[in-house]
């Protein structure tokens, strides 16, 4: 299989990154030559295999549905957002979305 | 001292032959000489560390001191620790100063008293076999500066086969700790998936991602991985399993030990010299006394592109968080809040980050989800199936690392499959989620070092560092030093 430009712009959008025209063509060469690689797996024989999304067999843990950390000195939110690009009022702050 | 193994270093620090400041000190001086040439380090913060061993030798005075309290090591840059710049080799993360400690921090340095040097370079978000990849530039092989060091793990790996740290921790996530190990001569271990807690380690490819260690023997790989390993209820796949010393078969004679040899591992796929080197060790490890069967892994070829599907479908969804918005890199301009997500995820990420998000988005949208990410999956069950039957044959399996041993910087930069495919021996184990080592087993005509990998069943750590602590004990090859080092 081969991407056409078009493609790589739809794959591109989807995964929010944007791409210049120019890396346009590199991006694509590059994407088909991975893409000729993973095309080996389509002539395996894979049926009645069930797919292995985990490296054990093992289920997800649940625990009860309680607060497992106390912020006792009330600094956890300024903590974390000190390393925000912009923060206020406690608030992250974002582009205008709804005018 | 500096090139003392941890036993030694940890019985000079208990008979206050050395302080741990002192050891500290010889080792960030020797690093402000050393790191310019080779890049190891991505952060240095001397306060930090010296606070540190201050911490250390009070444990040493009061008698709180573990084996391993006092002893300096490098960090990955991929585990979160607080207060230090963790940038995971990226311009996204530049600037972001964690909050938290990664388990392994609080393990490592808070339980057991170890004395982070720094924070060493990698590929950017693990992703890369050279270390080229690092937005904080490349890092220079020790035994050939000329040389990458391998990857992702490239920083941890130089900065111990130069001797800027005893050890050094790093993570595996299609070979990322065993390959670079190959490269720089060092032992480096890869445990079972769910052995060492990922809480805080930056995530790549959640279902293969592992962290481990890199030293300069396998009984220093056993010191640390013994207080790195055990169960976290923070991180939903770390297994409820009884603390182990990974120390204790360490001395267990190979004698009846039997050996698979996988015959696709010993095709044309390495290098001469490689694959001389490696069944010279094959023939010491007769003479040690263990049996060689030859098993098979008829689906190994298919782990690469399994990999290529998988790893890239995880490392999109893992790294959607990276938005511009909580933290990380944000564009200067934009228009509104998608061209802003578009514009800081295209200047904070470098190339090959963004194919692999184009790659794991694509593979995972719609209409290609079944073709490509579900048969990747099916291909994996096959893979780990392979291996389980090769375990009914044999106790360990023995192989290359990887198929040569370190290339020209720049040599693999511009063709991204030509550089996957150094990971041609390792990935497989990584899908399959079993322990894996490489330790070096001889050199080629450049006297660069070449890697043995040793694969184990699950939870198999402890043998299979006994089975490389056993050749150790027979060879010198991981006693080397690189010229100038």
């Amino acid at each position: 299989m081969s991407l056409t430009p078009s493609e790589v712009e739809r794959i591109a959008q989807l995964a929010r990154l944007e791409i210049a025209p120019a890396e346009l063509l590199t991006a694509r060469q590059q994407l088909n030559g991975i893409f000729s690689l993973i095309e080996a797996l389509q002539a395996v024989d894979t049926t009645g295999v069930e797919p292995m999304a985990h490296a054990q067999d093992v289920s997800q843990r649940l625990r009860e549905d309680e607060v497992t950390h106390h912020d006792e000195d009330g600094t956890a939110r300024a903590r974390f957002q000190t390393v925000a690009p912009e923060a206020e009022n406690g608030l992250y702050l974002v582009p205008k979305v709804i005018e | 001292m500096i090139y003392s193994n941890l036993k030694t270093l940890s019985r000079a620090l208990k008979e206050k032959q050395i302080s741990s400041v002192e050891l500290a000190r010889l080792f960030l001086d020797r690093m402000a000489r050393v790191n310019p040439e080779l890049n190891a380090f991505i952060t240095v913060d001397e306060e930090k560390t010296y606070a540190a061993a201050k911490t250390a030798d009070a444990r040493l005075a009061d008698g709180t001191a573990g084996l391993l309290t006092g002893i300096p090591l490098a960090q990955k840059d991929i585990f979160c620790a607080e207060g230090w710049k963790t940038t995971c080799g990226s311009k996204m993360l530049a600037n972001f100063i964690s909050p938290y400690d990664a388990a392994v921090v609080t393990k490592l340095e808070q339980e057991a008293g170890m004395v982070s040097l720094g924070k060493a370079n990698m590929d950017e978000f693990a992703m890369g076999s050279s270390n080229e990849t690092s937005f904080f530039g490349a890092v220079k092989n020790p035994w050939d500066t000329t040389c990458v060091p391998g990857g992702s793990s490239g920083g941890s790996a130089a900065a111990v086969a130069a001797y800027l740290a005893p050890v050094a921790t790093g993570t595996d996530t299609g070979g990322s700790i065993r390959q670079p190990a190959a490269f720089c001569g060092l032992s480096g271990i890869k445990p079972t998936y769910g052995v060492v807690s990922r809480y805080g380690m930056i995530a790549f490819a959640s279902s293969l991602d592992q962290g481990g260690v890199l030293a300069h023997s396998a009984e220093d790989c056993a010191y640390v991985l013994s207080a790195m390993a055990g169960f976290d209820a923070r991180d939903s796949t770390s297994l409820q399993r009884p603390q182990e010393d990974y120390r204790s078969r360490l001395e267990e004679p190979l004698r009846g030990l039997k050996i698979g040899l996988p015959k696709e591992f010993f095709g044309a796929g390495a290098n001469s010299e490689v694959m001389a080197a490696v069944l010279a060790a094959v023939e010491a490890y007769k003479r040690l006394g263990a049996n060689v069967v030859e098993v098979a892994l008829p689906n190994s070829h298919l782990s690469v592109p399994a990999y290529y599907v998988i790893a890239p479908a995880e490392a999109s969804s893992n790294l959607s968080r990276f938005d511009g918005v909580r933290y990380g890199y944000r564009a200067a301009e934009y228009d509104d809040l998608n061209d802003m997500y578009r514009k800081s995820r295209a200047q904070g990420f470098g190339a090959e980050v963004k194919r692999r998000i184009l790659i794991g988005t694509y593979v995972l949208s719609h209409g290609y989800y079944d073709a490509y990410y579900l048969q990747a999956q099916r291909v994996r069950r096959l893979i780990a199936d392979d291996f389980r039957a090769a375990f009914g044959q044999c106790d360990v399996i023995l192989g290359p690392t990887s198929p040569t041993t370190a290339f020209k910087l720049g040599e693999k930069s511009a063709d991204p499959v030509a550089m996957y495919l150094s990971d041609i021996y390792t990935i497989a184990v990584n899908l399959a989620g079993l322990p894996g080592l490489s330790i070096p087993c001889g050199f080629d005509e450049r006297g660069l070092p070449i890697g043995l990998q040793l694969i184990g069943n699950y939870f198999d750590e402890a043998r299979l560092l006994s089975v490389a602590h056993q050749y150790q004990q027979a060879t010198d090859w991981h006693s080397r030093r690189p010229q100038g080092f």
